[in-house]
């Protein structure tokens, strides 16, 4: 089976799920399903021997090659990791959503759709290989989370998380979109190996910080980083096995993919190492701080999934390190990336059984409140197993494989002081300090995320169901992610070889170029000299007081100003855009047609006269002008003064009779600049339309004849200066268009051959019926248009009226 | 001459834009009257007014006046001429439907949509 057509496996057998939903409706659709991941993660698992040994496997299926655009699925140390993670955490997933979900109440269809889309958007998001394909993916897992958040569509909430998702992720999806092709443009290359192997010289371009930022914004909102995190806490209202594979094990991570496998080209920026440990370490403690304040379980874990995805960007951050340095400090740092694996993968496990404990919990009890949960160790014992194993785990506890990579994680952050570079040696020493804090904050939650829902007391009188254990079958998922939590702890060197050194060897290509290269092996016991150790001491006794005194402190969280939280100010900028566009829009759209008319000729004389003044256009020139004569002064007065009378009259009538005497004049003007036939049809057409408007003068409805004047309130100093300005433009351009004639007359052909060539001697008559004979047909045909449409106007819909008399008008 | 054409066309689209900014519908028509006159009287000047004679071939004669504007001219006011008896037309039945003449009042919201 070729990679690429395994990437869209699922979706094909997406076509035919809503079929078996609704044919086979006595089994529960989610078995067809699980078969899709188990052959996936049986088909990835079969290339993990040749990846050991540091080869790697591609395939092309081309999909516009003229642009350079193709699906290309890459398998290397990372996209096989991802690949495992994606198809066995779903395969996971969809087991436990079988019990989860009932076949009955639910739209089974629609969800395993959802899902199902999603894993080959997964999938193709970490094996693309082309940058434009990768967006793609990208995207289709922001539709695909889209949906799941939003499976519950009748419930407020889930929209309502479902959209804001879908805002901050397709926000941050089209800042990457512009970061590849920025990345695209500089590289003249689409694809990640080829672009990674120019890198060096890539890191001088210019826009390379642009697009460096941009692809991390991409990321960042992704993977729910600070302070794009808000979104994630709000997703929790998907179904548990959504939050569960999405939310926790797969497309969050997808941003530390995309940070990862881009390392090897932005991490020769200096301003790379800086945003990747700093948003990080800075999520990290910000996440850990809020899980406690949190009531729901699925919000605390929410919290504390934003915490440790910024625990694995610092750690990847530090690696990058490894670019800026020589010597054994490449080593020490690379160490950072092994780490960051490492928790990645720990973290997908733990997380993932939280989850699912978190949704056993709902299930069982009714609610996830942990206000109203308590007691239920002996009632739920296999349960409280699980969630005890994943949250010391998470809080970083031997024996479980969160502590091994806690430790790791200390020491990487601590060997940031180690590196001189941009004020990293002095600064340097906040970072171990935050993370130390953080630690210590998430040490507290996970406690009180196990202990306040499992211990204490029972309080069967505020849970909608009595509680019990679960379904021996929802159980098998966190089941064998717990196993695998206690089992990585103690075989951590075989995950190491299996699987991180190859991920390594691909992150950091320049170093390693193949896994065997990568020389690390993880130790759970470092000895007494480790500091690390000496800090994990600290965050047990530190973060055990604080766990016993929550009461106490809590209240703090109260005194944070709730203004200023993210999520107000998410809101408030939602509201700004919204309704600041409405009031922008309601401001110039009065709906009145006089300003729309203000906007367009203030447009025509700002843009003429601008453009006149900028190129220095206007010129007067006095030669080749006609001599003016007696006649012509006399009939422009006449033409001004009938002009100002329709301009100042009171009466209608006055108006229109003006409006006469100015076509009739403009027939005389057509006599004395010698043009006989236009003289004519002015005459006929000025009697016709003042005939016209007197018609629609005389069927005035009686109400609104007010002689007393046209214009309710007389002159109007705004519009006689538009005027004024329209007015002035249009004598400039016809001034200064008449003083510069470029090009002579085409004239005088039709002059010489009227006729010899067309037998008129009417030159006018001869160009609108011969020469240009076209102009006139279609001047035929508007005419007929124009009577049609006063006939249709009048008598489709008025009959009755004295529309006939109209139409003899024309 | 064409100078002073020129200034006269400014007038004439001045008070035409004047009118069209106004509130009434037949004022609104009779603006663009004006607007077509000036228009028309800005073809044939920028065609040239200093020829001797009417373009139509007559022995002896040389010098004609420039033939193409006016042919432009003819088709063009005829043009106008069609939309402009469409738009009284179209008025009138406004006012029929309406009962106003008052653009103010025409703004096309709840009571016509």
């Amino acid at each position: 089976m070729p990679l690429v057509f395994a990437i869209f496996m699922p979706i094909v057998v997406a076509l035919v799920i809503p079929f078996l939903f609704k044919k086979i409706s006595s089994i529960h659709t989610g078995w067809f399903v699980l078969i899709v991941p188990v052959i996936l993660v049986c088909f990835y698992a079969t290339y993990i021997p040749s990846i050991m040994g540091g080869t790697t496997h591609m395939d092309v299926l081309p999909w516009i090659p003229s642009l350079g655009i193709s699906f290309v699925s890459y398998i290397d140390g990372l996209s096989l990791l991802f690949s495992l993670l994606i198809t066995g955490i779903g395969a996971l997933v969809v087991l436990y959503s079988i019990f989860y979900l009932d076949k009955k109440k639910e739209k089974l269809g629609n969800f395993y759709v959802y899902l199902l889309i999603f894993m080959s958007a997964m999938l193709g998001v970490v094996q693309s290989d082309n940058l434009i394909s990768l967006y793609f993916f990208w995207e289709l897992t922001s539709i695909s989370s889209f949906l799941l958040i939003g499976y519950w569509y009748t419930r407020d909430r889930s929209r309502f998380g479902a959209l804001k998702s879908m805002m901050i992720t397709v926000f941050g999806g089209l800042m990457m979109l512009g970061g590849f092709l920025i990345l695209g443009i500089i590289g003249d290359t689409f694809s990640i190996r080829e672009l990674i192997a120019q890198a060096p010289t890539l890191a001088g371009r210019d826009l390379f910080v642009l697009a460096l930022v941009l692809v991390l914004l991409g990321a960042f909102t992704k993977s729910a980083q600070f302070p794009f995190y808000i979104w994630l806490p709000d997703a929790m209202e998907a179904p548990t096995p959504v939050s569960a594979y999405l939310h926790s094990a797969t497309m969050v991570k997808a941003g530390l993919y995309l940070v990862a496998r881009f390392t090897p080209i932005f991490a020769f920026s200096e301003v790379w190492v800086w945003l990747v440990t700093g948003v990080g370490i800075l999520t990290l403690f910000w996440g850990s701080f809020f899980a406690i304040k949190q009531t729901d379980l699925k919000a605390i874990l929410a919290f504390s999934t934003v915490s440790q995805l910024g625990l694995i960007m610092s750690l990847l951050g530090i690696g990058s390190v490894a670019y800026h340095v020589t010597g054994d400090l490449v080593t020490t740092f690379t160490f950072a990336t092994f780490a960051a694996i490492f928790h990645l993968i720990n973290h997908a496990t733990f997380k993932g059984s939280l989850f699912m404990i978190a949704g056993i919990v709902d299930h069982e009890t009714g609610t996830r409140d942990i206000r109203k949960l308590g007691g239920l160790m002996s009632l739920m014992p296999i349960s409280f197993t699980i969630a005890l194993i994943g949250s010391l785990s998470m809080a970083g506890v031997p024996p479980f494989n969160g502590f091994l990579s806690k430790e790791m994680f200390l020491d990487a952050v601590l060997n940031l002081q180690h590196f001189d570079l941009s004020a990293m040696e002095s600064w340097g020493i906040l970072f171990p300090i935050v993370a130390w804090i953080a630690s210590v904050f998430t040490f507290v939650y996970s406690l009180y995320f196990v202990l306040h829902t499992f211990r204490g007391k029972h309080k069967p009188e505020q849970l909608p169901k009595a509680a019990h254990e679960a379904p021996i079958g929802m159980l098998i998922s966190p089941g064998i992610l717990a196993t695998l939590v206690v089992v990585i702890f103690f075989v951590p060197n075989f995950v190491g070889r299996t699987f991180i050194k190859p991920a390594v060897a691909a992150i950091q290509p320049l170093a390693y170029q193949v896994p065997a290269d990568v020389g690390f092996t993880i130790k759970a016991w470092h000895g007494f000299h480790s500091t690390a150790l000496y800090m994990t001491l600290g965050i047990f006794l530190v973060g055990f007081i604080l766990f016993k005194t929550i009461p106490k402190w809590s209240p703090v969280y109260e005194k944070l100003p709730s203004k200023f939280t993210l999520n107000n100010m998410y809101e408030g900028l939602t509201r700004l855009t919204e309704g600041g566009a409405n009031r922008f829009s309601s401001i110039y759209m009065t709906g009145s047609i006089r300003s729309y008319f203000v906007y367009m000729f203030t447009a025509i004389i700002v843009l003429l006269g601008g453009t006149m003044w900028l190129k220095d256009a206007f010129t007067i020139s006095l030669d080749n002008l006609a001599p003016i004569r007696f006649f012509e002064i006399l009939i422009s007065i006449i033409l001004i003064v009938s002009t100002v009378t329709i301009l100042v009259t009171k009466s209608r009538l006055t108006a229109i009779i003006a409006l006469g005497a100015v076509g009739y004049t403009v027939a005389l003007f057509y006599i004395l600049f010698k043009a006989p036939d236009l003289a004519l049809t002015q005459l006929v057409i000025e009697t016709v339309s003042v005939a016209l408007f007197l018609g629609a003068f005389y069927h005035l409805p009686k109400m609104n004849t007010h002689e007393k004047g046209i214009e309710d309130r007389g002159f109007r100093l705004g519009n006689f200066l538009i005027a004024l300005g329209v007015g002035v433009m249009v004598t400039l351009i016809a001034i200064s268009s008449h003083s510069q004639k470029l090009i002579p007359s085409i004239s005088q052909y039709y002059k010489d051959t009227v006729y010899t060539e067309a037998g008129g001697k009417n030159i006018v008559n001869v160009i609108l019926v011969d020469y240009r004979g076209f102009d006139t047909l279609f001047e035929i045909s508007v005419l007929t248009i124009a009577s049609l449409g006063i006939i249709g106007m009048i008598t489709l819909r008025l009959a009755k009226k004295k529309g006939d008399r109209k139409v003899e008008n024309k | 001459m064409e100078i002073l054409m020129s200034i006269l066309i400014g007038f004439l689209f001045m008070a035409a834009v004047y009118l069209i900014l106004s509130r009434s519908l037949l004022r609104i028509i009779i603006g663009t009257g004006l607007l077509s006159h000036g228009t028309h009287l800005l073809l044939i000047t920028m065609g040239g007014l200093n020829g001797k004679a009417a373009p139509v071939l007559t022995d002896g004669v040389t010098d004609y006046v420039d033939p193409i504007p006016q042919a432009l001219i003819l088709t063009a006011i005829v043009i106008s001429f069609g939309v402009t008896a469409f738009s009284l037309v179209l008025a009138y039945r406004t006012y029929k439907e309406l009962g106003t003449d008052n653009m103010e009042l025409m703004k096309g919201t709840e009571d016509n949509d």
